[in-house]
């Protein structure tokens, strides 16, 4: 099958407008005859629905929260990046473009990247309508900074919450459509498969979480906005609850899986404190325009605190200054996490032995601690609450975490999977950020996505369909897969085995991390596909899920999701031995410069590669898409 | 450390709860309250036990989703949510009880999980302004002071735990609803549909069954994102200045 990524013709800056004059309308009396299913109410899935639904289609919105409020956007900190300008250095929609295809090491595509620097402004726009109360001036104006190593001030931002304030004027508008009845919202409620039906997407089955009810849904198109994969590393900074299945499910339909090995692993998260822990806590890395980060020359086990302030000045190593005297401690993420894992792993770690300092007394000296405290109180104490101690008085210690995934499903230009009918949004598609994301700009293809991207596509597809095209849920399709839904549910319940399911997933995140997490190599992936085929046979036959299917189960959610966690763990590093090289995030050990950075490979590797599920325990096809540059040129990162 | 648990455990919305106690052997006082409970489950679960239900998600104090009432406080001694208090807080050899959401508005679904979708009732009822995907002015057309922005901002930042009703002797939901009202209320943005927000989020806030305020301040007490009573003044403005002039959307207009 060949890849079509749809991308529009034309000179770059006009591709979009083109395109949307392209794109077939539905009549505004016939809006009313479509159904769209939008699950996850994250950014992507709230303002998606929200939009469509203002257009006149109904919509049926689903969320396994509690309410669609809790999706995890609400945990982004730093902020949302737009090319405004309003600061008058230099920014534009060409550099937001340029940087980001840059940073995301030349592996996404140039069409995709510039819609999205495009739609950027009208984002900010629409949530300052909302009343969202994002960081002003005394002049009453927007405020910005310049965030993540970028020299443009183009970041918004509300305190540290920009995450939750964006995704409340989201849910806002969300719920003004409930209210409106254009919109009917289930709660509680886990999507388990997406139905086919002569190779269209036709709807889904779900399970509602409080009675364990199997229900089918039908409509004429299915968004999956339902975040990334993160915690298939068992810790990361994900919500416990985020998960693949959604997108797993899909991909098992026919959905082809983009670059699954790309991962993101932010460097500024508060250490592991024990076998207890169960998530990571991210700290903002604006936290590295003031600190230093350090370990000692020699071996010092166990060193923190004010010990830590007693070792002198030429026993210390500011690694990231001594290696990248031109970006020092603002390299980007994925090289100041690799040079992280690479002292700790000579043995020069902090503390637990995996963390290295991140030091605020040159900052404190130099500005006084009222100017440090004002600008990161609220993180200090935060801080200060998760590990008990005061990070005034000694040195914070930080070590990388995962954070983010770039890879998702394979989308084209319109955000439709391979299959016709099946959209992914946001973090659940492969699409922007290429092998690297750039500091605030999850929020901002979250809500590019939503708001201004799919009304437009999705009302092609839905014209050329047609409102009469639709198949109710009374059609043999949806029995079957609710059948093999509830089958699946009530296996996991009866293995009856001695092993939790947290314990499985703890064993899998361990080998990830290991093996594919910063550093990756063919003997170390070859080892990690083994073990996790072993955790899989061993999952099935002794995992230990107490209660019925029937009820309130939260173990029995957790074993649905680790099962798909466990597949997808095993395509992620196919996808790291196929790709021979290193970009971005993903750093193979075999592709490296002398000096020990990473090399890019452009004449093999300018592809997204796009995975095909053929059956059960069968090996994956690989498909490329290739890349095309026409506007910008490859260039090797280099932050000496 | 060792921790002696007493727990609320419920099957489901119609059977009666009772307390149970447990024994948490090795805690350790780096763990958050949240990875204590985990790691008994997991002892539970082994046992052959049902592990308790509670809700839990971001585990770094926004989502709002844990709600855990621990010995007579929501969220425990600390002003955090549940997830971001720590072990440490409490003594080696404590009994620690731990009960859920006390409040008529949010039954009991199980254990420690309780139905608080009148949060979402109240904030469908016009927590929002009322604007459309695109055709909105440019984000910078309307300044705005940065000291309405500040408070407009520390009014949002409430993360719909429902700590405030669970403090409440009187189950009342004041703080959180009228965290939104005051927001709108403050911004430019907000202001066309002023009235008619603080009437109908009140009035929907009424039919969930919440109880009345008495000005006790409990809630602000507790509230982990600190939201102060200063809104609930405010929404008692907002809404007597709505029933004054009695704006009825549903009759096309009223007498302002």
């Amino acid at each position: 099958m060949k890849l079509d990524s749809k991308i529009p013709e034309g000179p770059l800056a006009e591709k979009w407008t083109k395109h949307k004059f392209n794109l077939k309308l539905v009549n505004p009396a016939n809006k009313r005859k479509y159904e769209v299913i939008v699950v996850g109410t994250g950014l992507a899935g709230a303002s998606a629905a929200a939009s469509l639904a203002e257009l006149g289609y109904n919509v049926k919105a689903f969320c396994f929260q509690d309410s669609p409020r809790r999706a995890h956007s609400i945990a982004a900190q730093g902020g949302i990046n737009a090319a405004k300008n309003y600061q008058n250095d230099g920014d534009s929609i060409y550099r937001l473009f340029y940087d980001t295809i840059k940073g995301g090491d030349y592996r996404a595509r140039e069409a995709n990247v510039y819609r999205l620097a495009e739609s950027s402004v009208s984002i900010i726009d629409q949530c300052v309508a909302q009343g969202v109360p994002f960081a002003r001036e005394y002049g009453g104006l927007l405020a910005n900074r310049s965030f993540g190593g970028a020299q443009v001030s183009r970041t918004f931002y509300a305190r540290g919450q920009t995450g939750q304030q964006l995704l409340l004027g989201a849910y806002g508008a969300l719920n003004r459509q409930i209210a409106n009845g254009k919109v009917k919202m289930y709660n509680r409620t886990e999507m388990l498969d997406v139905v086919l039906v002569d190779g269209k997407a036709r709807g889904i089955i779900t399970r509602d979480l409080l009675t364990g009810k199997i229900e089918s849904h039908s409509a004429h198109a299915v968004l999956l906005c339902t975040g990334g994969y993160g915690n298939v590393f068992y810790l990361s900074t994900n919500a416990k609850g985020s998960n693949v299945t959604a997108a797993w499910r899909a991909h098992k339909k026919g959905a082809f899986f983009g670059n699954p090995c790309f991962t993101q692993i932010h460097p500024t998260c508060i250490p592991v404190s024990g076998d207890h822990q169960s998530k990571l806590t991210l700290m903002s890395e604006s936290l590295r325009n003031d600190g230093r980060v350090w370990v000692p020359k020699k071996a010092m086990p166990g060193l923190k605190g004010i010990d830590a302030m007693k070792v002198p000045e030429a026993d210390r190593d500011y690694f990231l200054e001594r290696k990248y005297p031109s970006f020092g401690n603002l390299v980007p993420r994925d090289v100041a996490s690799r040079n992280a894992k690479i002292v700790c792993d000579e043995g020069r770690g902090v503390g637990s032995g995996l963390a290295v300092f991140l030091d605020f007394t040159d900052s404190i000296k130099r500005d006084g601690e009222d100017t440090i405290r004002a600008k990161y109180g609220n993180l200090f104490d935060m801080y200060a609450q998760i590990t008990g101690e005061n990070p005034y008085k000694g040195p914070m210690m930080i070590y990388p975490a995962v954070h983010y995934t770039m890879g998702g499903l394979w989308v084209d230009y319109n955000l439709m999977t391979n299959i016709p009918g099946l959209y992914a949004l946001g973090e659940a598609n492969f699409s922007d950020h290429g092998a690297n994301r750039l500091g605030a700009s999850a929020l901002m293809q979250g809500l590019a996505d939503g708001y201004f991207v799919i009304p437009y596509t999705i009302g092609d597809y839905l014209a050329n369909i047609g409102w009469a095209d639709k198949i109710g849920t009374d059609h043999p399709a949806f029995n079957e897969a609710m059948q093999s839904s509830t089958d699946r549910m009530n296996k996991l319940v009866n293995i009856k085995g001695k092993k939790t399911v947290d314990e499985f997933h703890r064993q899998l995140g361990l080998t990830m991390w290991e093996y594919c997490g910063m550093s990756r190599s063919e003997q170390g992936l070859k080892k990690a596909k083994q073990i996790i085929q072993d955790i899989k046979k061993e999952f099935w036959t002794n995992v230990n899920v107490l209660g019925t299917s029937m009820e309130l189960n939260q173990e029995l959610e957790k074993a649905n999701r680790v099962a798909d966690f466990i597949e997808l763990g095993e395509l992620m590093v196919d996808d790291a031995l196929a790709r021979g090289e290193s970009c971005g995030g993903h750093f193979r050990e075999e592709s490296q410069t002398p000096e020990g950075e990473a090399l890019r490979k452009d004449d093999e590797y300018v592809y997204v590669s796009a995975w095909e599920f053929k059956g059960e325990n069968q090996p994956e096809e690989l498909h490329k898409e290739e890349l095309r540059f026409e506007n910008v040129k490859l260039t090797q990162r280099s932050y000496k | 450390m060792k921790i002696k648990l007493k727990v609320w455990r419920q099957k489901n919305k119609d059977t009666k709860g009772a307390f149970k106690t447990y024994n948490v052997d090795h805690a350790s006082p780096d763990m958050s309250f949240l990875e204590m409970i985990d790691v008994l489950n997991t002892d539970l679960i082994r046992k052959g036990e049902e592990s308790i239900a509670f809700d839990h998600d971001c585990r770094e104090g926004i989502c709002g989703m844990c709600s855990m009432y621990i010995n007579g406080h929501p969220h425990g001694p600390l002003q955090t949510t549940t997830c971001q208090l720590h072990m440490r807080t409490f003594k080696d050899g404590e009994t620690i009880t731990v009960e859920p959401w006390r409040a008529k508005a949010f039954p009991v679904i199980k254990d420690l999980v309780v139905d608080r979708s009148a949060f979402d009732r109240i904030q469908q009822a016009g927590g929002y302004v009322n604007v459309n995907t695109g055709g909105v002015p440019d984000a910078n057309e309307i300044p705005i002071s940065k000291r309405i922005a500040d408070e407009a901002f520390d009014a949002a930042t409430c993360i719909g735990c429902g700590a405030c009703v669970a403090a409440c002797k009187n189950a009342s939901a004041m703080l959180f609803v009228s965290a939104k009202v005051s927001q709108f209320a403050l911004l430019p943005q907000g202001q066309v549909e002023r009235m008619e927000r603080a009437e109908k989020m009140v009035a929907q806030m009424d039919a969930e069954g919440f109880g009345s305020c008495t000005n006790t301040y409990a809630c602000e007490a507790e509230c982990p994102k600190g939201i102060k009573v200063a809104n609930i003044a405010r929404m008692n403005r907002e809404y007597l200045g709505a029933m004054i002039t009695s704006y009825d959307a549903s009759s096309g207009g009223g007498g302002e």
